[in-house]
């Protein structure tokens, strides 16, 4: 059945469609940079979807991490989970510095929403 | 235990929010007596990085999770005493620069950029695990002191120094 | 044949999403951030049924943890609602959903869940995955660097038992050395913003706002 078989990549399409939505159409910064971290994690499920490894009789991947130095049964596929990691790390890195401009953005204009600041600027340059 | 039955009182708000959280007498028992274990499980979490789910990042983070519970529950600046933020500072770098050093001393003893058998030719598997282990102690330093910066730079109740005030640093 | 890690996994996404469209609509930002971690366990909990652990540790402690703290630290140096605004922003909405189409169109092409036969499965990470735990001949006494003649080019140098560091320390250890300094450089960008300046320097104004007449940080309802 061709849903189920992309379930994974449809969801993660859509948590990254909600994300999207809440950056073009939020005016709050705060609530944009929130929405930017739901937009990273949503590729991060097609990502880690990609590496989910099924053999053919059946037998379900395990864990890629060898026990007792003898692998046990087939592994999922490891590359996407190293590459996720580093990518949720950077991602709480933007966060971070996002959240240190806005702070500094409020502490300059009085307010994070985005209209007020575009006013205020349009005031200024007038 | 001398703290009066004031603890019981409703949410703590004003300029006193610190220092009367740090009185709640269950908050401060339970804070220090988990943070050493919370110590103890990040240590865990970054040396055994390669013989289970683990490493340098999430054991990093753990660490900082403890300071920060020190910063909530007896506030910033009491972390900011105990902990000197030049020190910080300084892991923050060192971290980032470890890192780089192992690789560098790869280069130096002959082999590729963060080629880890170089640094001991004759047993070159074991150094490679080892040289994978001191990569991964690098980066739980720089996490583990970024995050605690983050947290100590985001409770700073005034964003100017008043004339007159010193500036504690961080 | 359903591949039974999906049955949990469905049901969990439809809460992912759930939660992230709550995130979004929600007016309060105490709410959207409490609900920000919420999302973020969740996702660690998606993670875990799909056998990624290392990635569900990483997101659990970073995403839960530490993503929430620095919101409500935001959240209490600028203000806790947002304004009030139209529920939905139809332009903005078809954007989103041709976009999504257009997106939902291209996975036709993906290989299905859990498939042995993905090409991700046939190339450099299996030779990976078979080779032995522990000291390896190829990595015996040698005088010159990793590549070179004589040394088997399918050494991952990954001979501990967990393939993800390995992969992250030594396959992919140019990409982790660069996280690293992003790391650092996200620490020195939130030292030189927000930093306490001392007053009359250049550009800083004096310490009361009340003075100037605008809104004091924090005390906004």
């Amino acid at each position: 059945m061709e849903v189920l078989g992309y379930f994974n990549y449809w969801l993660a399409i859509v948590i990254m469609m909600i994300g999207f939505y809440g950056v073009i159409a939020r005016r709050n910064l705060l609530k944009q940079a929130i929405a930017l971290g739901l937009f990273q994690t949503g590729v991060f499920l097609f990502y880690v979807t990609m590496g989910v490894y099924r053999a053919e009789d059946g037998t379900p991947g395990v864990a890629p991490i060898w026990t007792d130095a003898a692998k046990t049964g087939p592994f999922d596929n490891p590359l996407p989970h190293v590459l996720m990691l580093t990518a949720i790390v950077v991602s709480v890195s933007t966060l971070a510095v996002a959240v240190a401009i806005i702070v500094s953005i409020q502490r300059k204009y009085g307010t994070i929403e985005e209209d007020e600041i575009l006013a205020a600027n349009k005031r200024d340059d007038s | 235990m001398s703290d009066a039955p004031k603890s019981a009182s409703p949410a703590p708000s004003g300029p006193d929010a610190g220092a009367q959280m740090s009185q709640q007498t269950l908050i401060r028992v339970v804070a220090k007596m988990t943070i050493p274990f919370i110590l103890a499980f990040g240590f865990y979490v970054i040396l055994h990085g390669e013989l289970g789910p683990g490493g340098g990042f999430q054991g990093g983070v753990i660490l900082a999770a403890a300071f920060i519970l020190y910063g909530l529950v007896f506030g910033a600046d009491e972390l900011r005493r105990r902990i000197p933020p030049p020190f910080i500072d300084a892991c923050m770098a060192l971290g980032a620069l470890f890192y780089a050093g192992v690789g560098l001393a790869s280069l130096l003893a002959g082999g590729n950029f963060l080629d880890y058998g170089m640094l001991a030719p004759e047993h070159a598997g074991d150094m490679e695990a080892k040289g994978m282990s001191l990569v991964e102690y690098g980066v739980g330093l720089t996490v583990a002191s970024v995050m605690v910066t983050i947290y100590l730079m985001i409770s700073e109740r005034r964003s100017t120094l008043r004339p007159g005030e010193k500036a504690q640093g961080l | 044949m359903i591949n039974p890690i999906l049955i949990l996994d469905m049901f969990l996404l439809l809460l992912v999403a759930a939660t992230a469209i709550a995130v979004i609509t929600v007016r309060s930002l105490l709410s959207a951030t409490v609900l920000a971690g919420i999302y973020s366990l969740l996702m660690a909990l998606v993670w875990t049924n799909m056998h990624a652990l290392d990635v569900a540790f990483t997101e659990a402690a970073v995403g839960a943890g530490i993503s929430t703290i620095l919101l409500l630290g935001a959240l209490v140096l600028t203000k806790r609602f947002a304004n009030r605004e139209a529920a939905i922003h139809p332009p903005a909405l078809a954007i989103c959903l041709v976009t999504g189409a257009l997106l939902i169109y291209g996975t036709f092409d993906m290989p299905t869940f859990g498939d042995p036969n993905a090409p991700i499965h046939q190339y450099r990470v299996p030779e990976m995955l078979d080779q032995e735990v522990g000291k390896h001949p190829s990595a015996a006494p040698r005088e010159q660097g990793h590549a070179h003649a004589g040394h088997p080019q399918d050494d991952f140098n990954g001979h501990v038992p967990n393939t993800v560091t390995s992969l992250l320390a030594a396959y992919r250890s140019y990409d982790t050395m660069f996280e690293t300094t992003v790391i650092f450089v996200a620490g020195i960008s939130l030292l030189l913003l927000l930093r306490r300046r001392r007053e009359g320097e250049d550009g800083v104004p004096a310490s009361s706002a009340e003075q100037r007449g605008e809104p004091r940080e924090g005390s906004q309802p």
